[in-house]
């Protein structure tokens, strides 16, 4: 079939675009520093025994390495718990995030460190956190008729004030 | 109405056709008129510029704006368009005009029971309401009747795509060598496509969410529930898409004074559509934990591939009317362009709408970028997005294309194209304000799908401007649409008090480029679902999987949310109880706030 040659030429650049794109997108999961993906790393559990968990029953954050830390965190309706969420600064911080009724998001306003979160699975997103300060956390998906109230705070602390994680 | 060319309108020569057309465009119509109402009572509502109904509602007016706009309103004039597709291009009356009123009948029962069950969400005291959004995701619960309307009108539309099949089948057999009418051809790639797509919302509907809010089953997966439902949502965009594509492809040409440029190539780009459409539902999955992020990265490369077609499209569509252009005296590298039709709305309407779509197709490629998509996952950049997707390429050209068709199916001239030129620059000037102000919020972090995106504990940050300008120009935006629209219906309603006049019929011509010379392996319906078939096969089947193997058929527990008041009256006592004591608290923290 005929096909006219600035269309051939269309297509090829087309097709030049799209592979341009997947190769930086490509670049940006395995390259250097590489974005880390939610994957399928988490746990599963059941929502309703959430009480029960032994991380999640009581969230909060640990110290887990040298400057590595686990953060807990339940959403649930219309709140995050902890509280604020405490850590300190100059760290690499690993949250375990799920929810104890509908599906709701975490996402660390002005940040990349940004999951749904879903009852039944355990989402979990490895962040470096840099300087102190403090950062809005928002819950972006609609989970019930107070979905507009439910926000958090993290905290970033200087690591010499830090007093070891009890964020209440 | 630019002067026909003499002949016998459709009207005149498939009454009963016709008939159904304007009867799936008048449905059509008032779901977009109420779609567009509610849509300016959240752009006003979330901004914080005019708020007049209680948060709390703002979800139920979000629900209604969603599934009367991008369920109603654009899969009935699809049906409508296709119906008078199907009928223009075989030339020939539909097979049994009993069946086609009969899934038009379908489709509108299970839309009204489905909206009405919505609607019932601002009646407190009848206790049942489906404030799920568009997209319900379990453990968010409706009443059931929600689910079993939606279970209707997706019948509906599988009735309606055999429909369009046997036609196919009867003017098959009295033309063997012929090929299939580009325009036949659409319709039957895109049902194809719809077929497929459906597979997904109809197990998620019928298999859980149904029986689980009628109390058959106790728990759903959310995530399982949540991955068939993108299965479905992917596609279904392009489903919107295709009407205005087969516009753009067969009746914008016309309009520009020229013709189709190649109709091979076009075969070519709804043949991908049908392939592509589906296996990419995943990109809407990003952020989930619970797929590994290797079924992420294949969606993501199927979706960067499925650009080609819209790119395809691009050149064909400027190709054909810088081809109509020159039909009409246009010269020089851009100095055609002075010499297109710009006073006709169906003309301006569509071109305004194809270029929104360019800048929309830019933000898609953003969200498509599994890594950049971290920084706008659920923020308004995504609702900026699909309303120039939808809201304009789809909606805008539609609008256009009626005025185009209208005359046609009714005998009667429009009212007023100025009024029509006008509503359709307005459309595309309060879309640019909106959008704009969306996408700049999202990438701020402001969130889509609530009532106040305004916080407590911390402030969002912008490079430039601020955010309360921001929502200057979103309210702005939306309220020169709500206008756009009114002038939309209007202009239409007194149409019909227009005297009938005959001569209207307008022709549509051949491509420059024929069907004859491409391989006829393209017209080959039953390999293309194969593949597509095969296609959706590789990029599901071990996500599924995975998914069912991780946390079973039926999830690893939960409640529904709301607790359903459906049947117990216990919990209704109980709730309304917790709404009171609730409101009154609302009511003491409002007194606080003016006394502070």
């Amino acid at each position: 079939m005929h096909i006219h040659q600035y269309e051939k030429l269309w297509l090829g650049l087309s097709l030049l675009l799209i592979v341009g794109f997947v190769a930086t997108v490509t670049y940006g999961a395995v390259g250097t520093p590489a974005i880390s993906m939610i994957g399928d790393d988490g746990d599963t559990l059941n929502p309703n025994a959430i009480d029960d968990h032994p991380e999640f029953g009581d969230p909060g954050v640990e110290k887990v390495g040298e400057s590595e830390y686990a953060a807990y965190v339940v959403a649930r309706q219309f709140m995050f718990q902890p509280d604020p969420i405490v850590v300190p600064a100059n760290t690499t911080v690993t949250f375990y995030v799920t929810s104890a009724d509908v599906i709701h998001g975490f996402s660390v306003v002005g940040t990349n460190a940004n999951t749904m979160v879903i009852p039944g699975e355990v989402a979990e997103l490895t962040v470096e956190i840099n300087d102190p300060g403090e950062y809005g956390i928002v819950c972006h998906e609609y989970c019930g008729n107070g979905h507009h109230g439910m926000e958090g705070l993290l905290k970033v602390v200087p690591a010499d004030e830090y007093d070891g994680g009890d964020a209440e | 109405m630019s002067t026909g060319s003499g002949a016998a309108t459709f009207v005149d020569r498939y009454p009963e056709e016709a008939s159904i057309v304007r009867q799936a465009f008048f449905v059509a119509f008032v779901a977009f008129g109420l779609g567009a109402l509610f849509g300016v009572i959240q752009a006003l509502h979330r901004t914080d510029i005019l708020r007049f109904i209680p948060s709390t509602d703002y979800y139920t007016v979000l629900t209604a704006h969603g599934v009367l706009l991008v369920i109603v309103f654009t899969i009935f004039f699809l049906v409508g368009l296709f119906q008078w597709a199907i009928t223009r291009s075989f030339d020939r009356p539909v097979e049994d005009i009993r069946i086609t009123k009969a899934w038009l009948a379908l489709m509108s029962v299970g839309s009204v029971v489905t909206g009405v069950t919505i609607l019932l969400g601002f009646v407190d005291e009848v206790g049942i309401s489906a404030d799920v959004l568009f997209t319900f995701y379990a453990p968010l619960q409706a009443h059931p009747l929600f689910y079993a309307g939606l279970a209707v009108f997706l019948v509906g539309t599988w009735i309606a795509g055999a429909d369009w099949f046997r036609s196919w089948l009867a003017w098959n057999a009295e033309h063997p060598d012929d090929r299939i009418p580009l325009q036949a051809f659409v319709v039957l790639t895109t049902m194809l496509m719809w077929y497929i797509a459906t597979i997904g919302v109809a197990v998620a509907v019928l298999f859980f969410l149904l029986p689980w809010s009628l109390g058959l089953i106790e728990t759903v997966n959310p995530l399982l529930t949540r991955t068939l439902f993108w299965f479905f949502g992917h596609p279904v965009v392009y489903f919107w898409l295709m009407p205005a594509y087969l516009l753009w492809y067969t009746v914008l040409p016309k309009i520009a004074g020229g013709r189709l440029f190649s109709d091979p190539l076009a075969r070519v780009v709804f043949v991908l559509f049908l392939l592509l459409s589906t296996p990419v539902g995943i990109h809407h999955q990003y952020l989930d934990p619970g797929i590994a992020e290797s079924f992420k990265f294949i969606a993501m490369t199927n979706t960067m591939f499925l650009l080609l077609p819209s790119l395809l499209t691009a050149f064909t569509v400027v190709a054909s009317v810088e081809h109509g252009a020159r039909q009409r005296g246009g010269t020089g590298l851009f100095g055609w362009l002075r010499a297109l039709p710009w006073r006709d709305p169906a003309f301006t309407g569509m071109m305004l709408a194809g270029l929104m779509f360019a800048a929309g197709g830019f933000s898609g490629m953003i969200n498509a970028g599994m890594n950049i998509n971290y920084l706008v996952h659920n923020t308004l950049w995504v609702p900026g997005h699909f309303h120039l997707t939808v809201g304009t390429a789809v909606a805008l050209t539609m609008m256009a294309g009626t005025y185009w068709l209208w005359p046609q199916l009714t005998n009667r001239r429009l009212y007023s194209r100025p009024i029509g030129l006008l509503q359709v620059v307005v459309w595309f000037g309060g879309m640019a304000l909106m959008s704009n102000a969306m996408h700049v919020s999202g990438l701020y972090g402001i969130p889509r799908r609530t009532a106040e995106p305004q916080y407590q504990g911390f402030d969002f940050s912008t490079a430039f401007g601020s955010v309360a300008e921001l929502n200057v120009q979103l309210a702005i935006g939306g309220t020169l649409l709500f206008v756009s629209a009114l002038l939309f219906l209007a202009n239409l309603a007194f149409s019909w008090g227009n005297p009938t006049t005959s001569g209207l019929g307008q022709t549509l011509p051949p491509a420059l480029s024929g069907p004859d010379d491409s391989p006829r392996v393209l017209d080959n319906m039953r390999l293309w679902a194969a593949i597509a078939l095969v296609l959706v096969a590789l990029a599901y089947a071990l996500p599924l999987g995975a998914i069912v193997a991780d946390s079973g058929l039926f999830g690893p527990g939960g409640d529904a949310y709301p607790v359903t008041v459906v049947l117990n009256s216990v919990a209704v006592t109980a709730e309304r109880l917790t709404a009171s004591v609730g409101a009154t608290l609302a009511d003491v923290g409002g007194v606080l706030e003016v006394i502070r």
